[in-house]
């Protein structure tokens, strides 16, 4: 059936975002080859579209990135705080000068909504440097000591989902607290991470502070294992985790890891519905559902589950999948065929376990890597769509009788990042809130974030904290 | 010889402490423990002192599940509470100085002065944790003025069951200042008491069982360290695990383990004169194996935008 | 427009028994789902984003021009003054004869006959106010009687106000009884029902006024008078639109809904337009179902109107002043 209020196409330009056809790695303030010459391509996933090629970083350029990290340290830490939080201030406001260009290159290199990267990465990626750059000369009173001293060099791991907005959490409190760094971001999404080494060029940033070595898992083991490398940040799988601290284990280097989820979003039947509707569609359809935090986990009252999965039907019928740059598109494209295969399997498995799936009714584009918004019924928790990680957009809903039932099932995980909770009653809030092991509880809220506020798991979702006061504690001794 | 020198004096028999009862080891093992080679006096070196349990890999087990079960009441507990029952700690631990100041100079091979200020400062220790429970949330949380209406709230939890790889050297000091800030922020423990020296160790058990400590709160197991923690290390159920005790071969193998299911895991002290137990401990044992919490909620208004009340 | 059939006075027998005392009443208002007011807003601000471009635009300015009850309720007016506001209803842009007429013109009772006149067999629908607009402070026989009065000079639609007063005091079955009243009063006439809800002040009290109203028998649910701080906003008549969605997956009967007061731009109209799309559907994307209670916002409709025809942008002079 034709909708009667069509919205025309609304794209936002390319044209304010000039990708060159070549990318080099960022080391010691300049652009290079990679050692061993290799390049990868980086693709739009939702057109399949080659971006740009950009160099692949081994082990020979761990190397040289490490090496220039550890020369730029000792200048850099030596810098009063003010100092080093006026070059952080500078990076903030150049980000926020530059939003628009980096928020359409976000779109197009990892194939999320414009209306997201404009409305959420964006803001987000300035306002944890500003966040950042203001401790930079307040380190002594953030409760790590009179006189806390940076690390040394950090080697940092981070992944395709928020590819700016995870380098800003990595790379701001790292800076701030007087560490230099060597960042990899993922084969699947380098752009925006170069970009970055221009904003740090145009900064006046000294070399050799922030290196940006664009590469694949490789290049992210050799830069963990690196001998001079004193403090490591991951953020991606678990399974990745694992082996990272396994790596590390026996030495100095400091670990902080935020992993994956499986969150739960916990919904009484005395909830604000339409919110709890809102709150769980964008529980699990933000970023297409890759998101670490997603409620991935739809844990609804019995007395009404109907209700709230008719209203959570009627809502989905209303999103907008398609081109990530039409500034009304609410759904964009999976970021690789990888995450593809691995969604769409999960989604079989569950369907071959005997969930109900449910698919709203949405066209997909012909070209690049689409998966329409999905949930299951009748989920239980030994489904493999309510244990395993699927990173999609896909929601696993599941029954509760009582609040300590809700509470049971949304911890019987071996995850632990975050959880959600809805009722207009204050006191069960604050009771579920307290019994869930979760390092995020959103109550009446949803995947919400702030740089002031501290963000990272419970249990397999890893350790230490990103965000406010708790985020510098990673990188101070 | 005196008349009182005729009485053979009744010795102890030193068992586990697991779930708040004292078992036996289910391995049935025991071995040797004798007086530190340096202790002094007319006791004699490398006397021999009891027959301490060797804790088995089951041993480890019961224990990791009397600490699970006990986490939720401890946790649960009010902060005023778990500080009370650390002080009640001390005071008993203070009524049986003699005792600790006695079998601590076996251990370690202190003279009885030494011994002594050992056993005060263990004492002063727990007074120190029992002062920090109801008041870490507020050093190690946070209000957070995030950029929206919104209520953020940022607080430490317990982490779980923490596995403790007590020191080796500092039999009861040392033990205490590993223990204490673990089970202050509402953690359950499970202690491998120092190999060669575990008598201290298995003796505080007493005192806890006696001092309102609940059951499984603090386990403790004698035995090889090596044979036990990595038992403990690759259990799934362990939140944490703290390597102080571990040599470094054994601390990266524990590391290395703990990563399957990504325990924390607290690194021995990377000094190799080991840790100095007298200083200022600070806060750092403390936050070790706490998780922060942030909860967030919306904050609205009063009524919509601009209306008149 | 054709006559549309009106609203039942008294809930649908499904609900019959939500109405039999104030105790029932009030569980059952007290019973409806609450409105997290951050959340509210935050939805209503992220459809505030949606892009309306080219031929979505130009179908949500006819539209919104289609769906306006132009409205004058001064102390001031005169039959002068609404005599050419019904011109403009009929001919909103005399320089492009595909403009859509208005909904309807709304006026005072006392007006009600001059606006009748002046838009006789034009399909313009009368509105008039009632029931001592704007405070609604006055004997029920007294709120009778003014509603009699605009029917009688020729009045289509009653948009009459509740009695916030007994609402806030917890008398809803009063105001209940009251609605019911006018409804029975209003006989054919499309009757809707004002909230005022800058003065129930909280989303709750929005949400439980929209059924109350929507159980007495109202044609559409209407957020305020115009004359007090706050008027219509995307986020109370979201609260609105819910409850009609909600109310007709209950009961199968459709109510309108009409923001009023403090809409001036197209762009806003833009946005309410999707607040409808999105949350009531294609089924309220239509005069009889969705309007905006609005005076200046036409010309600003027309103006952009103009710029899409022409592709320049026009001015105060092109558009009629009324």
């Amino acid at each position: 059936m034709t909708k009667l209020f069509e919205y025309a196409p609304a794209p936002e330009s390319r044209s304010v975002v000039d990708i060159a056809p070549s990318y080099g790695l960022f080391i010691d303030g300049e652009f290079t080859e990679a050692a061993d010459g290799r390049v990868f391509k980086s693709v739009a996933p939702a057109t399949e579209e080659v971006l740009s090629e950009v160099a692949r970083a081994g082990e020979a350029d761990v190397d040289r990135a490490v090496a220039a990290a550890r020369r730029a340290f000792g200048p850099w830490s030596a810098l009063p705080g003010a100092e080093r939080g006026k070059y952080l201030f500078r990076i903030a406001r150049i980000i926020q000068e530059r939003s628009r260009e980096l928020a359409v290159l976000e779109t197009l290199d990892n194939g999320k909504p414009i209306r997201e990267t404009r409305d959420a990465d964006l803001p987000l990626v300035a306002a944890h440097f500003f966040y950042y750059a203001g401790w930079a000369d307040k380190l002594g009173y953030a409760g790590f000591g009179a006189d806390p001293k940076p690390l040394g060099v950090a080697g940092q791991v981070i992944p395709w989902n928020f590819p700016l907005l995870m380098l800003a959490w990595k790379i701001a409190p790292a800076l701030a607290c007087g560490n230099t760094v060597v960042l990899k971001p993922a084969e699947t999404t380098p752009l925006s991470a170069l970009f970055f080494a221009d904003i740090c060029r145009q900064a006046g940033l000294p070399a050799g502070v922030v290196n940006i070595l664009p590469g694949y898992g490789d290049a992210g083991a050799a830069l963990v294992a690196h001998p001079d490398v004193d403090k490591v940040a991951f953020t991606g799988s678990t399974a990745v985790g694992k082996e990272i601290a396994r790596a590390v284990a026996g030495t100095d280097k400091r670990l902080t890891l935020e992993l994956g989820g499986k969150g739960a979003n916990i919904v009484f039947d005395d909830a604000p519905v339409d919110q709890a509707v809102e709150g769980i569609v964008g529980g699990i359809f933000f970023n297409q559902g890759q998101v670490c935090c997603a409620g991935s986990r739809l844990l609804v009252q019995e007395s009404v589950a109907d209700e709230v999965l008719e209203s959570l039907k009627r809502r989905l019928g209303t999103l907008r999948l398609g081109d990530p740059l039409d500034k009304n598109t609410d759904i964009g494209a999976v970021n690789s065929p990888e995450q593809l295969a691995r969604i769409t399997e999960l989604a079989e498995a569950g369907e071959a376990e005997g969930a109900e799936r449910w698919t709203a009714p949405c066209e997909l584009p012909t070209s690049g890597y689409w998966f329409a918004p999905t949930l299951f019924t009748g989920v239980t928790q030994a489904h493999r769509v309510a244990r395993e990680e699927i990173f999609g957009p896909v929601l696993s809903v599941l029954t509760f009788r009582t609040p300590a039932e809700a509470v049971a099932k949304a911890n019987n995980t071996p995850y632990g990042l975050s959880a959600g909770v809805w009722t207009e009653k204050g006191s069960r809030i604050l009771a579920v809130a307290d019994r869930l092991r979760a390092g995020v509880v959103w109550a009446n809220t949803f995947n919400k974030f702030d740089p002031a506020s501290p963000f990272g798991g419970y249990k397999e979702s890893g350790f230490g904290r990103e965000g406010g006061r708790h985020g510098l504690e990673a990188y101070l001794r | 010889m005196s008349q009182a020198d005729a009485r053979l004096s009744v010795l102890k028999t030193y068992k586990l402490y697991v779930g708040g009862k004292f078992p036996r080891s289910e391995s049935g093992r025991v071995y040797e423990v004798t007086a530190a080679k340096s202790a002094g006096g007319a006791a004699g070196r490398g006397r021999w002192l009891a027959n301490a349990p060797r804790a088995s890999r089951k041993d480890a087990r019961d224990a990791v599940a009397a600490a699970r079960k006990a986490v939720a009441g401890w946790s649960g507990a009010t902060a005023y509470n778990r500080g009370q029952v650390l002080y009640r700690v001390a005071e008993m631990l203070q009524g049986r100085r003699e005792q600790y100041t006695a079998e601590v100079a076996d251990a370690e091979g202190l003279s009885k002065a030494k011994s002594a200020a050992q056993v005060d400062a263990a004492i002063d220790r727990w007074v120190w944790y029992a002062g920090w429970t109801d008041k870490v949330a507020q050093v190690a949380g946070a209000g957070n003025p995030v950029a929206g209406p919104y209520f953020n709230l940022s607080a430490p939890e317990p982490t779980g069951v923490v596995a403790v790889v007590a020191p080796q050297e500092s039999a009861l000091l040392g033990l205490v200042s590993v223990l204490a800030p673990v089970i202050a922020t509402g953690n359950a423990a499970v202690v491998v008491a120092a190999e060669e020296r575990p008598l201290p160790a298995l003796s505080l058990a007493e005192v806890l069982a006696t001092s309102d400590v609940p059951g499984g709160v603090v386990n403790v197991l004698s035995g090889r360290t090596a044979e036990i923690a990595p038992t403990l290390a690759a259990h799934q159920d362990v939140n944490a695990i703290d390597l102080t005790g571990a040599d470094a071969e054994l601390a990266r193998e524990l590391e290395v383990a703990a990563a399957d299911n990504l325990k924390r895991v607290l690194r021995p002290s990377a000094d190799p004169g080991g840790t100095d137990w007298t200083a200022d401990p600070g806060t750092g044992r403390l936050t070790a194996f706490l998780e922060t919490k942030t909860v967030w909620h919306p904050t609205g208004s009063l009524g919509v935008a601009g209306s008149a009340y | 427009m054709p006559r549309i059939p009106t609203a039942a006075a008294g809930p649908p027998a499904s609900l019959a028994d939500v109405t039999a005392s104030d105790g029932a009443l009030r569980r059952f208002l007290h019973g409806l789902p609450g409105v997290d007011p951050v959340g509210l807003e935050a939805r209503a601000a992220a459809l505030g984003t949606r892009s309306i471009k080219t031929t979505a635009k130009a179908y949500a300015l006819d539209l919104a021009v289609s769906m306006i009850d132009l409205t004058t309720l001064e102390g001031a007016d005169t039959p002068g003054k609404v005599r050419s506001l019904c011109a403009k209803a009929r001919t909103p842009d005399p320089t492009d004869r595909t403009t859509p007429q208005v909904a309807a013109v709304c006026v005072y009772p006392d007006l009600a006959a001059t606006a009748a006149g002046a838009l006789a067999g034009s399909g313009v629908q009368v509105a008039s106010v009632a029931t001592a607009f704007p405070s609604g402070r006055a004997a029920l026989e007294v709120k009778l009687a003014d509603t009699r009065a605009a029917l009688a000079a020729g009045a289509d639609e009653i948009d009459m106000v509740i009695d916030r007063g007994a609402f806030l005091a917890g008398r809803y079955l009063e105001v209940y009884e009251q609605i019911r009243a006018v409804r029975e009063a209003a006989g054919t006439a499309r009757l809707k029902v004002i909230f005022e809800t800058g003065e129930l002040s909280t989303y709750d009290n929005i949400r439980r006024a929209s059924w109350l109203g929507m159980l007495a028998g109202a044609d559409f649910i209407k957020t305020s008078t115009g004359k007090v701080g706050v008027n219509a906003t995307p986020a109370n008549t979201l609260v609105l639109l819910e409850a009609v969605r909600d109310y007709r997956a209950a009961t199968g009967v459709q109510v309108g809904v009409k923001p009023a007061g403090g809409i001036r731009t197209a762009k806003d109209a833009v946005k309410f337009l999707v607040l409808v799309n999105e949350t009531a559907g294609d089924d309220w994307l239509d005069n009889r179902w969705f309007r905006f209670g609005a005076s200046s916002l036409l010309n600003d409709l027309l103006m952009q109107r103009q710029k899409l025809r022409t592709g320049r942008y026009s001015g105060p002079d092109y558009v009629t002043v009324d």
